[in-house]
């Protein structure tokens, strides 16, 4: 039993890392965000530059947390990676096309004998803005909807017959491509989308000093907030009424429950706190450079960023904790994973436990190397006496 | 086994290896650079001299420039194991996916944290602040290259494990056995230091070109001098690692050693063969067993590098397929049947337990435990064994070019290094140019490490117990085609950018010295010293 217990516990704290990790990875891409307003906020090369400057110099953060999420996702729910990467084939390989491009694009941009020109490039870094947030928002929203899939540990057994030895299946042709066309996933993928944008002119009021752009940014935070409150609040509502997957914390038999997710909000009062929180954060954030801008401009970025990390975090409890499973199959409901079904052993869990204690180390030193090179804000002064530039 | 599919299996594997190799390509430059960088940087706050700085943000500028499109090339590997070897991921995934976290969590932020300020902090953070940084990019790219390695080696030799029936998987027991295994060990370390030797070469050839156009001339000698020592030390280490690697490969691999040494029958006093060409017999061609064409051989040598023991046994392609009583070989054919026993019995286990059947699972399971190191055998029972064998021409050129390759990078340092320190160097134009030309060498000697450590580890995805046909995610094959000429044409095209980019920088030469720093008493030193 106690075994049971402290196996259960570590499953628990690991979907919590990946949370945490999934939130900050929302958070983080702003820098996508920023990277679908270059034209309109920059109207002239020396504008652009500027603002490519100022998310060139987080965009790795965006990607190696990212590149962090999977391998702790591996190494913690090896079945989700198994089942969901090598299933929804087409959805993750867009998404990696997209970091990809962008991965060079930065560096590449503006130096000499770049091959596709500096266009290109600019094109790549908004593909990436535009394809990363609406289809990892899609993907994430499929915790919620399901997919079309079914796992049998047995298919490895498979010597004869006309079936391959696999053991995650997934049916129908399209290997993912159907999430990006089911209105309720499409309401997450977007919501992300307008979310970064909206960050992304937070993080710009912060970091730039620049008044001509600066009134431009002002108009499109409204007019980015008000698609974004529409489609989360879309999202949100259409879920908490919807029916979720239920698990018999017994038998493990998995069962639909209508209002899943709304009992889970209810029965979890701490995951409640930390969404309405977060929810608020967000709308201060936005709300405060709105009215005082002057003064309050700089930190809407804080409160934003906070808030999207919480509520971010509690959508993934949401998901996951209260015997819920995570990734549903409504294609053969015993399939779905949970993550107790899914995890990785024991000692594994322990082992990765104990790696999980240098987490805040790092951000530790994350901050100190932060601050020591972001101490003032960027303009086209700054940038010219800079010797590595975008 | 007519529920294979192929094309599919082929079509992943040349997916893999397409991104595997790109990625690679940039990877060593990364590795090597990051140290060779932070010795100059170290050079310039010890004594000031701004043309230490200038050489440092020189080759800084080069290093980014390969290192954006490292990372590009390295997320793809990352989802790869995901999206087309789903059942490895699962079957091994309580294992392997430990150490590609811990490469996150430990390097990889590391890395992209005092890059930032390795490029962005020159005028905002102290010098030691900065050179700190410097040396903190290099160790995390170096501790990103451990974990992954740490997950190749485990494949190779998987330890620190047991099978779980319940789960059908892999788990692990062991973290320690997983960490310090001699094959990931060892391939850590002949990794890391090929690519020192790779970043060597790469430097003395771009800094024997500015001396073949006459340019630079302080830049590039002390360029040259830098990289000639750390490439001399480290090509010696890449030597002792490479004869560790064969080694274990000879212990834990026999079938890629027997491949990489053409040995087709095993024998006593092996000699190694150093230099020989293959005759492809078209009708023994059926069964892979090749014989030579020319060869010139050191006596007893191939026993002693394995076993070090000049009268060691050393097992040939035929004593492992056919088996050999004799040196206790079992031969393929009773292998596949052992495993496919063991597939059976995992089968039965499961069924008995869904039944409710104790007493029959626990046979089951006792057949299954007695069978499972045959494990990955079984998905070839019924079918011609000598689909097993690797290939052997491909492992056996690649792993005489790159020792060939070591041989002379080693003897290229030293003889640069000699010349430069007379101050001879620039005179010897023949000896520049090969300087260059060894830039595309490196790379090539590199490239074929891995061939023969991948090629010559097929069938096997991990070592005895999953082969790749078992390993495969269920996609159509057509996308996968779809997606391999995806990566092809944006790596390539990527590529092409990034040799523009780089080769464009290197005419422009580094950065003029700045006037104050030209009248700074310390430039003006070294400049006479270097006239005299
Ligand atoms: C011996 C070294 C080595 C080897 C064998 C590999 N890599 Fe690599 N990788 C690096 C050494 C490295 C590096 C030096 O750390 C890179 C290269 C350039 C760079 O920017 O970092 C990197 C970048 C890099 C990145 C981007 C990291 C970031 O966000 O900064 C990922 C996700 C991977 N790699 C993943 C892989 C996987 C899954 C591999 C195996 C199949 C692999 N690499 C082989
Ligand atoms: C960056 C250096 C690497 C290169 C250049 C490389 C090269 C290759 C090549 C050429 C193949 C295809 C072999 C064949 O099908 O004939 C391959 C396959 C594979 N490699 Fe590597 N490899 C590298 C690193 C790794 C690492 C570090 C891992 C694991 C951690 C790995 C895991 C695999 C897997 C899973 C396959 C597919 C299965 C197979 O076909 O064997 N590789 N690699
Ligand atoms: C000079 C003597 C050398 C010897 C005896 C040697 C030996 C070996 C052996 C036996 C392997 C296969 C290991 C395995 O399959 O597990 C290997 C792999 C490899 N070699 Fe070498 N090598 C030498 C030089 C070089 C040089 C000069 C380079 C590149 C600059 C290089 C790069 C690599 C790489 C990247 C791998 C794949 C990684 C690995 O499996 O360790 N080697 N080498």
């Amino acid at each position: 039993m106690t075994e049971i217990f402290t196996h259960s516990l570590l499953q628990h704290y690991w979907w919590i890392i990946v949370s945490l990790l999934g939130a900050i990875l929302v958070f983080l891409m702003f820098v996508q965000g920023g990277q679908t307003l270059i034209y309109s906020l920059g109207k002239t090369d020396e504008e652009r530059t500027l603002l490519i400057n100022l998310l060139g110099r987080k965009w790795e953060f965006t990607f190696t947390t990212l590149v962090t999420f999977g391998g702790a996702f591996f190494a913690s729910f090896p079945l989700f990676y198994s089942t969901s990467f090598g299933g929804a084939y087409w959805v993750w390989m867009l998404i990696l096309f997209a970091f990809i491009v962008q991965a060079v694009s930065y560096e590449y941009r503006s130096k000499a004998g770049n091959f596709l020109g500096k266009r290109t490039y600019e094109t790549f870094l908004l593909a990436n803005g535009i394809l990363a947030p609406v289809l990892i928002g899609t993907a994430v929203a499929t915790f919620f909807t399901g997919s079309q899939f079914s796992v049998n540990f047995m298919n490895i057994t498979r010597l004869t017959g006309d079936k391959m030895p696999v053991i995650s299946e997934w049916t129908g042709p399209a290997h993912g491509l159907e999430a990006a066309l089911n209105p309720h996933n499409l309401l997450l993928g977007l919501t992300v989308f307008f979310l970064a944008r909206v960050l992304a002119l937070l993080y710009f009021m912060n970091r730039l000093n620049h008044p001509v752009m600066m009134e431009r940014i002002k108009k499109q935070l409204l007019i980015n907030a008000i698609p974004f409150v529409m489609f989360f609040l879309g999202f949100t509502i259409w879920t908490l009424l919807s029916s979720g997957f239920a698990v018999n914390p017994q038998t493990g038999v998995i069962s639909l429950e209508s209002f899943k997710y709304l009992h889970n909000l209810l029965q979890m009062p701490v995951v409640a706190i930390l969404f309405i929180l977060g929810v608020a954060l967000v709308l201060i954030g936005i709300i405060r450079p709105l009215t005082c801008f002057e003064k309050c401009s700089t930190k809407g970025i804080w409160g934003a960023g906070i808030g999207t990390i919480l509520t971010v975090f509690s959508l993934f409890l949401l998901a996951g904790f209260n015997d819920t499973a995570y990734y549903p199959s409504t294609f053969d409901l015993q399939s779905s994973l949970t993550i107790t079904n899914s995890s990785s052993s024991s000692y594994t869990l322990t082992v990765m436990s104990y790696v999980s204690l240098l987490v805040p180390f790092v951000i530790a030193y994350i901050w100190v190397a932060w601050r020591s090179i972001d101490n003032k804000k960027i303009d086209s002064i700054e940038l010219e006496n800079e010797s590595h530039v975008y | 086994m007519q529920n294979i599919d192929f094309s599919l299996v082929d079509w992943s594997r040349a997916q893999f290896a397409l991104t595997a190799m790109y990625h690679w390509l940039f990877v060593p430059l990364t590795l090597g650079l990051s140290f060779i960088i932070a010795f100059m940087e170290t050079l310039y706050v010890r004594t000031g001299d701004p043309e230490w700085k200038r050489i440092t943000k020189y080759w800084m500028t080069i290093f980014g420039i390969n290192f954006a499109i490292g990372v590009a090339t390295g997320i793809i590997l990352e989802f790869e194991f995901g999206t087309n070897w789903s059942n490895y991921s699962w079957f091994v995934g309580d294992i392997f996916g430990a150490p590609l976290a811990i490469e996150g969590i430990m390097a990889f932020f590391l890395e992209s944290t005092f890059i930032a300020v390795m490029f962005f902090g020159w005028n905002k953070v102290s010098k030691k602040f900065h050179l700190l940084s410097t040396w903190l990019v290099a160790f995390g790219s170096n501790l990103s290259a451990l974990w992954i390695l740490v997950a190749n080696g485990w494949m190779q030799y998987p330890a620190g494990m047991k099978f779980n029936p319940d789960t059908a998987r892999n788990e692990m027991v062991n973290f320690w056995e997983v960490l310090f295994s001699p094959v990931a060990i060892n391939k850590f370390l002949h990794t890391i230091s090929s690519g020192y030797v790779l970043a060597s070469v790469f430097v003395i050839g771009i800094s024997a070109w500015y001396l073949l156009k006459n340019r630079e001339h302080q830049f590039a000698k002390r360029s040259i001098v830098i990289a000639a020592v750390f490439g001399l030390i480290t090509s010696a280490f890449v030597i002792l690692t490479g004869d560790g690697s064969a080694r274990n490969m000879a212990k834990y691999q026999p079938m890629k050693f027997a491949a990489m040494e053409n040995l087709y029958v095993g024998q006593q006093n092996a000699p190694l063969v150093a230099i020989g060409i293959l005759k492809a017999d078209e009708q023994e061609l059926a069964h892979k067993k090749q014989d030579f064409r020319f060869t010139i051989e050191i006596p007893n040598m191939l026993s002693y590098m394995a076993f070090l023991d000049p009268n060691a046994y050393v097992p040939g392609i035929k004593d492992l397929v056919h088996g050999n009583p004799e040196h206790h070989i079992i031969s393929y054919q009773e292998r596949s049947e052992k495993g496919k026993i063991a597939i059976q019995s995992l089968a039965a286990y499961k069924n008995a337990r869904k039944a409710g059947n104790d007493s029959v699972a626990k046979t089951a399971l006792a057949s299954f435990e007695a069978n499972y190191a045959n494990f990955g055998y079984g998905y070839y029972a019924g079918r011609d064994v000598h689909e097993l064998i690797p290939s052997v021409a491909t492992t056996f050129y690649s792993f005489r070019i790159m020792v060939g390759l070591g041989i002379h990078f080693g003897a290229l340092f030293l003889v640069v290094l000699l010349l430069t320190l007379k101050n001879k160097i620039e005179k010897k134009r023949f000896i520049l140019y090969t300087a260059l030309w060894s830039i595309p060498l490196a790379y090539i000697a590199s490239e074929l490490g891995w061939v023969v450590a991948e090629a010559g580890r097929q069938p096997w995805v991990i070592q005895d117990i999953l082969p790749t046909i078992a390993a495969v995610s269920q996609i159509s094959s057509a996308s996968v085609q779809i997606t391999f000429w995806m990566f092809f044409l944006l790596f390539t095209g990527l590529l092409i950018a990034e040799i523009r980019i780089m080769t464009t920088q290197i005419r422009k030469g580094p950065e003029p010295l700045t006037p104050e720093a030209k009248n700074s008493p310390k430039t003006l030193i070294t400049k006479k010293s270097s006239h005299d």
